[in-house]
């Protein structure tokens, strides 16, 4: 047996994916907010000439936030997290320690690539699955080589039982790999077609309805498994220890976890309502999506209970306060999803601004807040030192709250009355309205949505300026802390 | 209870991919059968429209286009009859879209001239009043991939069973002898349009991206 003196871990792959969650999360929500402001103002489509279009900045803005920020951030976490829940450190297999390092440099270079190729305009046209064949097998790689330093970890583990988090980052690693690659099956043309065209480009295996089909099941999946699963797996490591509460209930956690991975998958089908899907698949998307609520709110009621009688750190820990606010956009997000999937409710706000303001809820309240606190309590455990200032901190919660208010309720507001439009009548029966005039008269809200981005993205920049400057000269820690994040 | 699966993470990861797969098999398997069979007189895309096709991925239109005409009332008076499962049989990838920030365009065929696209990709505002569409001046001077997409014919035809003419084959040499019909087909389009220098270059040989992608938007209906 090993002694009972606390182990050294090793940070350096968990920092390393720290710095790439804040230069991308920088990137993706700067050019989110550009791509917002070419809405209200279509003048700005023209800075950066062909490459500048909101059309050819959108999937850039999707995957920088999805595969460069939100990726880093549940690798950060995990190079972090799960050495102590495993209570092994990645100091003691130079073998898997050499696996974390390539499994970083790999994806950042492989990052580099996808934001070039995307600028270019080489794309599958599939959402958030747009890279060519050559880069979707980079991507596999460097999935393949998360599994293996995970399940390398876990092979050398000294604590028996998986710990909750575990099991949400193994289904991430599951579920991702599955989809993933279903989703992705093409045949490139080059090789097929005798050493014609382009190298890059590849045709799908599946066509029209059983695209969409399989796209759907994939792009809402990768929702799932990309940011709800490993956010999960942050919220339960981090809230317990952050606060000193134990998880409040081991029986609600293995509910909702195995809950959320039977009911999940089920409800991609209602991205496809009223399409060419056959019906049987659009009322199991819809039906599954309402059950999704309830092992959806089990966690995050999991997460608020553990704070029983310990409703005074909100007000005196910034980073609790983020975390309980992550959960309940959480709850509000996967609420508002089920009611976009009722049949009725889908035929207004299907191809409306009411979807993305559905989505942002989701990322800046839920999946942004969350890696924000994590980073923040890792931050004086990797980097010994204090957090560099709670006053920004707060000031920055404030900020972003608002702005992700702000954001919601334009979007909802917005795509409403665009849907009503679409479909108002007048007494003989004829449409109202033409379809320029349902865009011209959402301008008020495009310019408050442009705003909320700008202030979102103000928020950020104040948590990489608090992140850089308790890396580099905030005071210097003795020990570690036990829970409560210290901060000046 | 569950104590026991957690101390085994092989058993317990593979318990966690059955449970997450098992929606899939159910859900997908059975359209595969039968959604892909195109409706009777439908006709693949010829190369130039493949070429557009492209385009349209390229520059993304997708990102605010849907191509899918909903069963309600308001939306086949506004686009038309609305979609059938079998329209979509040559569509690798589909491409339904996600958000309307502009029109529907899965029949823009019907009502929009390649004329009226000319103007509308040159000065969208031109031809719209209002639009918040960038203008796409780029397409005018790039040139359009044409090799790509006789290599994208000859692999759906090949590996798809696509019914294409015995006049799409592998190798260099064969697209070097199929070339001039695309040309041809550009030139068609290219004698409707006003824009001289897309002329000239269809003239000489070279197809400009907004001739290959008209021919694709004239072919939706």
């Amino acid at each position: 047996m090993q002694s009972n003196a606390a182990l050294e871990y090793d940070y350096s792959v968990a920092k390393l994916f720290t710095y790439t969650t804040i230069l991308f999360g920088f990137l993706g929500m700067l050019i989110g907010t550009l791509i917002a402001a070419q809405l209200a103002f279509p003048e700005l489509n023209y800075l950066l000439g062909e490459y500048g279009t909101f059309s050819r900045l959108r999937p850039l803005h999707t995957n920088i936030v999805i595969y460069g920020f939100t990726l880093s951030g549940v690798w950060a976490t995990f190079y972090y997290s799960g050495q102590r829940v495993l209570k092994v450190s990645m100091a003691e297999s130079k073998f898997i320690m050499f696996i974390g390092k390539l499994h970083f440099w790999l994806y950042f270079v492989g990052a580099l690539i996808a934001v070039i190729t995307l600028l270019l305009g080489i794309t599958q046209a599939k959402e958030y699955a747009q890279f060519e064949w050559p880069i979707d097998i980079v991507i596999v790689l460097i999935w393949v080589l998360w599994g293996i330093a995970m399940f390398g970890l876990i092979g050398i583990r000294r604590e028996k039982a998986l710990y909750i988090s575990m099991w949400y980052y193994i289904a991430c690693f599951l579920g991702i790999a599955m989809l993933y690659l279903f989703n992705n099956m093409s045949v490139p043309t080059y090789f097929a077609a005798g050493g014609v065209g382009s190298i890059l480009h590849s045709v799908s295996m599946y066509s029209g309805t059983n695209d969409a089909l399989v796209q759907w099941w994939f792009g809402h999946n990768a929702v799932a498994f990309g940011f709800t699963v490993p956010i999960v797996a942050m919220i339960y490591y981090f809230l317990p220890k952050e606060s000193g509460q134990a998880v409040y209930s081991y029986k609600l956690s293995l509910l909702s976890f195995w809950g959320l991975m039977f009911v999940y998958l089920w409800a991609g089908s209602h991205h496809v309502l009223w399409s060419t899907v056959p019906d049987w698949m659009q009322t199991m998307g819809s039906v599954f999506s309402v059950v999704l609520i309830l092992p959806s709110w089990g966690s995050a009621i999991n997460m608020l209970l553990t704070m029983k009688g310990e409703w005074n750190q909100l007000t005196e820990n910034p980073l609790i306060k983020f975390m309980v606010l992550a959960s309940t956009f959480y709850m509000l997000s996967t609420l508002e999803g089920p009611i976009q999937a009722i049949k009725s409710v889908n035929a207004i706000a299907h191809f409306t601004d009411w979807i993305p303001g559905h989505v942002h809820d989701g990322v800046l309240g839920w999946v942004v807040f969350m890696i924000m606190a994590a980073l923040f309590h890792m931050a004086p455990r990797m980097f010994k030192r204090e957090i560099y200032s709670k006053k920004m901190m707060e000031a920055q919660f404030w900020l972003q709250t608002t702005a992700v208010v702000l954001y919601f309720t334009s979007m909802w507001i917005a795509g409403i009355t665009q849907g009503m439009m679409w479909r108002a009548v007048d007494e003989y029966g004829n449409l109202m309205y033409s379809f320029i005039d349902t865009v011209t008269v959402l301008h008020p809200y495009y310019t408050i949505r442009a705003l909320a981005g700008v202030m979102y993205l103000i928020g950020f920049v104040m948590f990489a300026y608090n992140m850089y400057k308790t890396m580099t000269s905030s005071r210097e820690l003795s020990e570690e802390p036990q829970f409560r994040s210290p901060m000046a | 209870m569950f104590h026991w699966l957690e101390k085994n993470p092989f058993l317990f990861s593979v318990g966690v991919f059955l449970v997450i797969a098992f929606a899939g098999i159910i859900e997908i398997l059975p359209n595969f059968a039968e959604a892909s069979r195109p409706v009777v007189g439908l006709k693949p895309y010829s190369v130039l429209e493949l070429a557009g096709k492209n385009i349209y991925m390229k520059d993304q239109c997708i990102a605010c286009h849907s191509q899918l005409i909903r069963p309600f009332k308001a939306e086949t008076d506004r686009y038309g009859q609305y979609s059938l499962s079998g329209e979509y049989a040559y569509d690798r990838p589909f491409l339904w879209g996600s958000k309307r920030t502009g029109p529907d365009l899965h029949r823009v065929g019907n009502y929009r001239t390649t004329d009226w696209h000319e103007n509308h990709m040159w000065e969208p505002t031109s031809v719209v009043p209002g639009s918040i569409m960038p203008a796409y001046k780029h397409m005018f001077t790039n040139k359009a991939d044409i090799e790509t997409a006789y290599a994208e014919a000859v692999t759906v035809k090949n590996v798809f069973n696509t019914p294409y003419g015995d006049d799409i084959k592998p190798g260099k040499d064969a697209w070097e002898a199929y070339k001039p019909k695309v040309l041809e087909e550009a030139k068609k389009i290219a004698a409707d349009m006003k824009n001289k220098d897309v002329k000239d270059a269809v003239a000489n040989g070279e197809v400009p991206e907004i001739v290959a992608l008209i021919a694709y938007l004239n072919k939706l209906k």
